[in-house]
C-alpha cells in the first residue's frame, strides 16, 4: 500500500440473500484529500458506508486502515482507531444537553472507557471548557443549556459535527451530510466541513452534486455496487457511463 | 448568526451553572426530607408497612435505573428479588446466618444471577431483550417450583428468624428491624443516585439515547448495558433478600412473573427516568394493596385502572409531571 492512502479496499462485496449489493469494489481514499462516494439510488453508496464503518459484515474483500487490516474488527473499535462515522439521519442524544452531547465525545477520547459508577460526574467538569470551545466553534454557544431533542435539524447535523470532531478523528466519514437540510444550512454546513478537513481525511456519500463538485478532491461513482468511474469532478462528470447512469436511473439529484 | 453566539456565550454559560447549582441544592433538600421522613415514619404508620414500602421501592428503584437510565426494559426482574430472597431467607434459617450475611449472600446471587442472564439478554435489542429476560425469569420460577428442597415449593420458606444484627442486636423488635432496612433503602436510593450522575452513567444515558451513534464513537455499548444491568439485578437482590427477613418468609410470589410486572407498575406510577419517582410509585401501590385489601381481587381491577389512567393521562407519571412543571429534573 502507498504511504498516502490512509484507507483501502480490495475486492468488497456485500451480498443479502441473492442480492449483490457491493460487488468487488477497490476503493483507495489519498491522505489529507475529500474523497466522495456518489451514485444513482441503489447503487450501493450505503452498503458500502456500512462496510467501511464495520456497521456491516463484508462477504468478501478487505479493508485496510493506515496499514492494519480492519475488515473483521468491530464499530467501537474502528472508532478508537480515529476512523469516525456520522449518520444519514441527525446522530445526537436527544435528551443530554447541547454541552454533554460533545462532552461525551470528550469522555471517551480523554479518559477512555468510564465504567466508574461511583465517582461523581463532577470528575467531567475538566472537560467542559473544551466542549464549550468546540460547541462555540460550529456555533451553537447560545444553545448550550438546550437539550439536543430540542435543535433545530440543521443544528443537530452541526452539533453531530462538534461531537464527532472532539474525538479528534484522523478521518471522518461522512454519511450524506447534507440530507433533508435547506440551502442555508447546506452552505453552512459545507464550509464547516471545508474548514474541519484541514488536516484530516473525509470520505462521504453525498447526493447534492452541487456540493460533490465543490468540496471533493476526488470522486468515485458507484453504479449498481461496482465502480462505475472514478476522478475529479470534471473528468467523471463528462464520463459517458456516468451520464448514462444517472439519466437512465431518472437522476440521482433529488433527496429521498 | 456566530456574532450573537459569542455575545451571548458568557450569560449562557452561567445560567447554564445556575441551573446545574439549583438542581443540585433541590435534590440535596430532597435527601435530608427523605431522611427526616425515614426518621418518623416508624412513629406515624406501622413499621411493617413502611418496611415494605422501603423493600419495594428499593427494588423499583434498581428496576428504573435499568430501564429509565439503561434503556433496558427488563420484563423479568422478579427473578433477582425472588431468589435473592430464597437464599436471604435459607441461609438465615438453615445456615443460621447473622441477618446482615444473610442479606449480602442473597444479594451476591442477585448480582450472579444478573450477570449471568444479562450476558444472555444484552446479545438482543428491545422487545426481543425483554422476551429473553421473561423466559430466564420463568426458568427460575419452574427451578424454584421443582426444588421445595431449598424453596418449600408451595409453602415457600416460613418462620425466617430475624436474628441478630451482627450478634449482637435482636431485630425481633420491629422498630429495630425498622432502622437496618431504612439505612439499606438510603445506602441504595444514595448508590442509585451516584450511579445515574457518574461519568459511567452518563455513557449509559447516550447508549439510551442513540447506541449507533455511542457505539460509533468509540464505547463498547455492550459492556455498559451488562454492568448496569448486574447493577440493577444486585440492588433488586438487596431489596429481595432483605424483604425475607422482614416478612420472615420467601415464596413463589416473590419469583412469579406478576411481581416483575408490578415493579414495572411501579416505575410507569412514580415516573420512569426520575430519580425519585419509583419511591412515589411504591408507596402509592403498596398503600393500595394494603389499604384496599378488603375489595380482595377487585384490587388487581382498582390497579389496571389505575395503571389505564397513567398511561392515559400523565405519562411521565407523577414525579415526572411534577418535574415538568417546575421544569427541574427530579
Amino acid at each position: 500500500m502507498p504511504e498516502d492512502t490512509i484507507l483501502s479496499t480490495s475486492g468488497l462485496t456485500k451480498e443479502f440473500a441473492g442480492f449483490t449489493a457491493v460487488n468487488g469494489v477497490d476503493l483507495s481514499v489519498r491522505r489529507g484529500s475529500i474523497h466522495a462516494l456518489i451514485g444513482p439510488n441503489g447503487a450501493g453508496k450505503t452498503t458500502c458506508f456500512n462496510l467501511l464503518t464495520k456497521f456491516l459484515a463484508p462477504t468478501r474483500g478487505s479493508i485496510v486502515y493506515n496499514g492494519r487490516d480492519i475488515t473483521r474488527e468491530k464499530p467501537a473499535e474502528i472508532a478508537r482507531l480515529g476512523l469516525v462515522r456520522s449518520f444519514q439521519i441527525s446522530a445526537v442524544f436527544p435528551q443530554l444537553s447541547v454541552l454533554t452531547n460533545v462532552r461525551i465525545a470528550l469522555q471517551r477520547r480523554k479518559r477512555g472507557d468510564s465504567f466508574d459508577f461511583w465517582r461523581s460526574e463532577r470528575s467531567l467538569k475538566e472537560l467542559d471548557a473544551e466542549a464549550a470551545a468546540l460547541v462555540d466553534a460550529v456555533g451553537l454557544t447560545s444553545f448550550l443549556g438546550l437539550t439536543a431533542g430540542e435543535l433545530s435539524y440543521g443544528r443537530k447535523r452541526a452539533l453531530e459535527i462538534a461531537t464527532t470532531l472532539a474525538l479528534d478523528p484522523e478521518m471522518l466519514l461522512l454519511d450524506e451530510p447534507m440530507a433533508g437540510m435547506g440551502r442555508e444550512d447546506v452552505e453552512r454546513i459545507a464550509a464547516l466541513i471545508r474548514k474541519i478537513s484541514a488536516n484530516r481525511t473525509i470520505l462521504m456519500v453525498e447526493h447534492n452534486l452541487s456540493v460533490v463538485a465543490s468540496l471533493s478532491d476526488r470522486i468515485t461513482v458507484l453504479a449498481r455496487g461496482q465502480v462505475l468511474a472514478e476522478g475529479d469532478y470534471a473528468t467523471v462528470s463528462k464520463d459517458p457511463r456516468v451520464v448514462e447512469a444517472y439519466i437512465g436511473s431518472g437522476g440521482g439529484h433529488g433527496h429521498h | 448568526m456566530t456574532d450573537l453566539a459569542s455575545t451571548d456565550a458568557a450569560a449562557t454559560g452561567l445560567t447554564l451553572a445556575e441551573t446545574d447549582d439549583s438542581t443540585a441544592r433541590l435534590h440535596r433538600n430532597l435527601f435530608i426530607a427523605i431522611a427526616v421522613a425515614l426518621v418518623i415514619a416508624p412513629f406515624v404508620a406501622y413499621p411493617v408497612f413502611v418496611m415494605k414500602v422501603l423493600c419495594f421501592a428499593l427494588f423499583a428503584l434498581a428496576f428504573n435505573l435499568l430501564l429509565g437510565y439503561g434503556g433496558l426494559l427488563s420484563f423479568g426482574h422478579a427473578a433477582y428479588f425472588g431468589m435473592a430472597s430464597y437464599v436471604s431467607a435459607y441461609t438465615a434459617k438453615n445456615w443460621g446466618l447473622t441477618p446482615e450475611l444473610a442479606i449480602l449472600f442473597g444479594t451476591a446471587v442477585g448480582a450472579v444471577l444478573g450477570l449471568v442472564f444479562g450476558a444472555l439478554a444484552i446479545r438482543r435489542q428491545g422487545i426481543y431483550f425483554a422476551m429473553i429476560t421473561l423466559a430466564l425469569a420463568q426458568m427460575v420460577f419452574f427451578f424454584s417450583l421443582q426444588t421445595p428442597r431449598f424453596t418449600g415449593g408451595e409453602d415457600g420458606i416460613q418462620a425466617v428468624p430475624r436474628g441478630k444484627f451482627l450478634g449482637l442486636v435482636s431485630l425481633a423488635d420491629d422498630r429495630a428491624l425498622y432502622w437496618l432496612v431504612a439505612a439499606i433503602f438510603m445506602g441504595g436510593l444514595l448508590l442509585i443516585y451516584r450511579v445515574i450522575h457518574s461519568p459511567f452513567g452518563q455513557v449509559c444515558k447516550a447508549i439510551r439515547d442513540n447506541e449507533p451513534r455511542a457505539i460509533s464513537l468509540g464505547y463498547r455499548a455492550n459492556q455498559y448495558k451488562l454492568m448496569v444491568f448486574v447493577l440493577s439485578a444486585t440492588l433488586a437482590g438487596l431489596a429481595g433478600a432483605t424483604k425475607a427477613i422482614v416478612f420472615q418468609l420467601a415464596s413463589l410470589t416473590d419469583v412469579y412473573w406478576t411481581m416483575s410486572g408490578e415493579v414495572v407498575l411501579m416505575t410507569l406510577v412514580g415516573g420512569l427516568g426520575t430519580v425519585f419517582g419509583p419511591i412515589v410509585g411504591a408507596i402509592v401501590i403498596v398503600a393500595m394493596q394494603n389499604y384496599l385489601a378488603t375489595l380482595g381481587a377487585w384490587v388487581t381491577v382498582v390497579q389496571g385502572v389505575i395503571f389505564v389512567l397513567c398511561v392515559l393521562l400523565f405519562r411521565e407519571g407523577i414525579v415526572g409531571v411534577i418535574a415538568k412543571a417546575i421544569k427541574k429534573p427530579l
